[in-house]
């Protein structure tokens, strides 16, 4: 499990490569937090993880509600199908944007 | 003052810390409550008790692995009572499944099974690990099979809440999670899931349903006693799952994501857009008997851990049978009783559900020796108990060991019943039986012979429901075709007073189809213009045919599958199915909470029901007599609180049609046709409010075998 922080423009990307489960889902959270305690604008680039526990779900869904409560915006980009339909069949997509790559990413904050 | 930010507080304890250390694994003396695994800070508490067992050892695995990677012997002082209780610290909760052994004498004819060689799953799991996906083969040498685990127990509800709908308002739909949408003509992602059940949510609202009653969704095994279809090879399983291993755990095998573990938040997403969409969710729960058969069965929980306590047994040990599949559960002893209320609890308060269904609920009416008690006590805690208090309380009132209680259940005010005599007398009298005319005169006011004292909406009326026939097949087989079950059709019932209209099975002849139709409108007629609450069976809207097998328990096909091209086959019964359900809806009338009294209590000039026979006011209550009508006088709704139209519905189950004088309408009120089930398709049901003018305002002519429902405006 990896995690690498960039920017474009404004907006900071958190890249997670590997899977995020009970193993790696604090790790994850923590380096994630630590990058975004004074930003709004996020993008979490989930291309390179190929699966996502309940934990690493749960992980995710922390960080929105952190920065949704100082009106931030977050948006995931590069979820593979099968994260995707995970996350559609326990009701986690509801609480997230979705976009294709960062481009989109990137317009989707605005 | 401590505030929420001032964690210091908070962590002042000194119980987060372990005290004790064995193979590795640190801990301290755990709570004795709540039964079960719960997380605490640092680590897992864990509780179970047994009466009997004279020491327990707590057994960790890492997920699937094959063996344990700790086993922690509960120290004797951690024992408090009858129950050993001890935390574990820096558990990882998502990959753990953990078990138990429990030492104690093997001597049946005291009735104790221990055996510490066996891993026992917490009966208190709130999630299990081992048939995650539906009929993976598993693996048959495991030590342990069904493994308990945690469950993520935070779901976000938003602003979700149980609808708490007036049960006389509900329209009751009775389905199979995987039933629903396994066939591929549901044309849904992830078939045959809890998750797919959210793409057909249109197709219910649609159709007017707003409440799913669930068969059995607690984790049972679906190979429980599977084997091959002796005709075909195909393998049978436990396909309905009323054979519970765990009741705390949904069934993982449902989940698409089971595989994951995230079955609970699958089924409580799947819940909460069920509410958003006006439905409510009811679960048929299986609390009469649990998987492990009788002393020839396997011991996977409650045999290992307290035999006694959880099983009713006769003087020499073995097991009761009240349930007809091998033992039964000892749903009055105190400590099953708080099992059964604290499972309960947990499903009404951690996923919203909105009503029980109890299989042979009489079961739960037995003395720990089997005989029925006149006050049980379960029946009262849980008709009294606050967390339950706007659940819908369902009884099948009735067991396989002869207890039969329709309209005798002890109902403590709270509970509804399956109506059995609903459905006996409807289906003799659709097939034109003689002598059920005074039968169905109760039986459409919602049975005040049977519930006089509590009511219409104690009677949950049904026609066809999982077991036995469909309501195409009720109209198309005179006896069960049930072979395909391996057992020389000798399972399954021979009462379903059914009628194969002169062919047995399926027929080309148009005859015999238009008159199966019918005879399914006039049921779906009868159903919808009954006081009490009525219940569809799954598909029962398009045709469903179950081939004649009235006991499909163990075929994972499409003998149970859901076919949605039926939808196409026969539009004429989904409209009318649908038609008449908004019917229902529409004319509050057709839902007291109250039974009729037979007299004009608001000056309307009409009583608030009235029946009559070929000649107006003129019931013929005779034997021979096979039709016969009822009027509601839409003033009374509600106890005359809200107006409604007249309603008039005229069934004549005679062979030959005949002519109802009309009753006079006051008020320039006029006599419009709902329903005519005696008409072809797409004349046979109006849409609401654009009901033709009875032309002819005096009589109607009633075909042979036909209902006909008029309103009076």
């Amino acid at each position: 499990m990896n995690v690498t922080i960039k920017k474009v423009n404004d907006i900071t990307v958190i890249e997670a490569e590997g899977n995020i489960d009970s193993r790696t889902a604090g790790e994850f959270e923590k380096k994630a937090v630590e990058a975004t305690t004074d930003e709004d604008k996020i993008i979490i680039d989930l291309s390179k993880v190929e699966f996502l526990s309940s934990a690493g779900l749960r992980a995710l869904l922390i960080l929105y509600r952190q920065v949704k409560a100082r009106n931030g915006k977050i948006v995931l980009v590069g979820v593979s199908e099968e994260i995707q339909d995970v996350m559609e069949n326990t009701g986690f997509i509801n609480f997230f944007i979705l976009a294709d790559q960062i481009d989109d990413g990137v317009k989707a904050i605005g | 003052m401590a505030t929420i930010q001032d964690k210091s507080i908070n962590d002042i304890r000194i119980d987060y810390y372990p005290t004790h250390e064995h193979q590795g694994m640190k801990f301290r003396r755990g709570h004795a409550l709540p039964f079960g695994a719960a997380t605490v800070p640092n680590g897992v508490n864990f509780s179970i008790s047994s009466s009997a067992a004279t020491a327990c050892t707590l057994v960790l695995f890492d997920r699937g692995a094959d063996k344990p990677y700790a086993e922690i012997p509960f120290p004797e002082e951690f024992r408090v009572g009858d129950v050993y209780c001890m935390i574990v610290f820096d558990l990882d909760v998502e990959r753990l499944e953990y078990g138990y052994r429990m030492d104690g004498p093997f001597a049946p004819e005291l009735g104790h099974r221990f055996n510490k060689d066996i891993i026992l799953s917490d009966p208190y799991a709130r999630s299990l690990g081992g048939r995650d996906t539906w009929l993976a083969e598993p693996n048959w040498d495991d030590v342990y099979p069904y493994r308990s685990r945690l469950a993520f127990e935070d779901f976000d509800w938003e602003n979700d809440h149980p609808l708490e709908l007036p049960i006389e308002d509900l329209v009751i739909y009775e389905m199979h999670v995987r039933a629903f949408t396994r066939d591929p003509s549901a044309k849904v992602k992830n078939p045959g899931t809890f998750s797919a059940i959210k793409s057909k949510i249109k197709y219910l609202k649609d159709l007017g349903v707003n409440c799913i009653e669930l068969m059995p969704i607690y984790e049972y095994d679906e190979w429980e006693n599977s084997k091959p279809n002796p005709v075909t090879g195909e393998m049978l399983v436990n396909f309905w799952g009323y054979s519970t291993v765990n009741f705390f755990s949904p069934k993982a095998g449902y989940a698409a994501t089971g595989k994951f573990g995230m079955q609970v938040d699958e089924l409580k997403t799947v819940i909460k857009e069920l509410h958003k969409n006006g439905i409510e969710v009811i679960l048929d729960v299986v609390f009469n008997h649990t998987a492990e058969g009788d002393h020839r069965g396997h011991t996977i929980s409650f045999r290992g851990i307290d035999n006694k306590t959880y099983y009713m047994l006769t003087p020499e040990g073995y097991y009761f049978n009240f349930s007809g599949t091998g033992n039964t559960l000892n749903c009055n002893n105190p400590v099953v009783r708080n099992m059964v209320l604290d499972c309960l609890r947990y499903w009404a308060a951690d996923y919203h559900i909105d009503g029980f269904r109890f299989d042979l609920a009489a079961i739960l009416g037995r003395a720990q020796d089997g005989s029925p008690l006149s006050n049980p006590p379960l029946l009262e805690s849980l008709a009294y108990d606050p967390v339950l208090a706007k659940c819908k309380l369902i009884a099948e009132a009735w067991d396989a060991g002869g207890l039969y209680q329709v309209g005798s259940f002890p109902a403590y005010g709270r509970w509804a019943e399956w109506n059995g005599k609903y459905r006996d007398s409807v289906r003799k009298f659709l097939k034109g039986d003689e002598g059920q005319v005074g039968e169905m005169a109760q039986r459409i006011q919602g049975s005040p012979d049977l519930y006089f004292y509590r009511g219409p909406t104690a009677s949950i009326n049904f026609i066809s429901c999982h077991d036995g026939f469909t309501l195409h097949d009720i109209f198309s087989y005179n006896e069960k075709h049930n072979e395909a079950n391996g057992e020389d059709n000798n399972d399954g019932g021979n009462d379903n007073h059914s009628w194969n209209c002169g062919v047995e099975g399926e027929t080309d002849d148009i005859e015999i189809n238009f008159l199966r139709h019918k005879l399914i409108k006039n049921a779906l007629s009868i159903l919808l213009v009954s006081q009490g609450v009525p219940m569809l069976l799954m598909g029962d809207e398009m045709g469903r045919t179950k081939k004649g097998n009235n006991n499909t328990y163990c075929h994972d096909n499409e003998l149970n599958w859901l076919d949605w091209t039926l939808l196409k086959k026969n539009p004429d019964l989904y409209t009318f199915a649908e038609r008449i359900i908004k019917f229902r809806k529409a004319h509050p009338v057709l839902r007291s909470s109250t039974h009729f009294t037979h007299s004009d209590y608001v000056g309307s000039g009409y009583p608030d029901i009235s029946f009559h026979g070929t000649k107006a006011w003129q019931m013929d209550w005779s034997a021979y007599n096979r039709s016969f009508a009822f009027m509601l006088c839409g003033d009374h709704a509600k106890r005359g609180i809200i107006k409604d139209d007249m309603i008039y519905v005229a069934m004549n189950m005679y062979w030959e049609g005949l002519s109802f004088e009309l009753p006079q309408l006051s008020h320039d009120r006029k006599w419009h046709v709902f329903s005519n089930t005696d008409m072809p398709a797409g004349e046979d049901v109006s849409q609401l409010g654009r009901e033709p003018l009875v032309q002819n305002q005096d009589h109607i002519i009633v075909g042979a075998r036909s209902v006909v429902i008029l309103v009076g405006k």
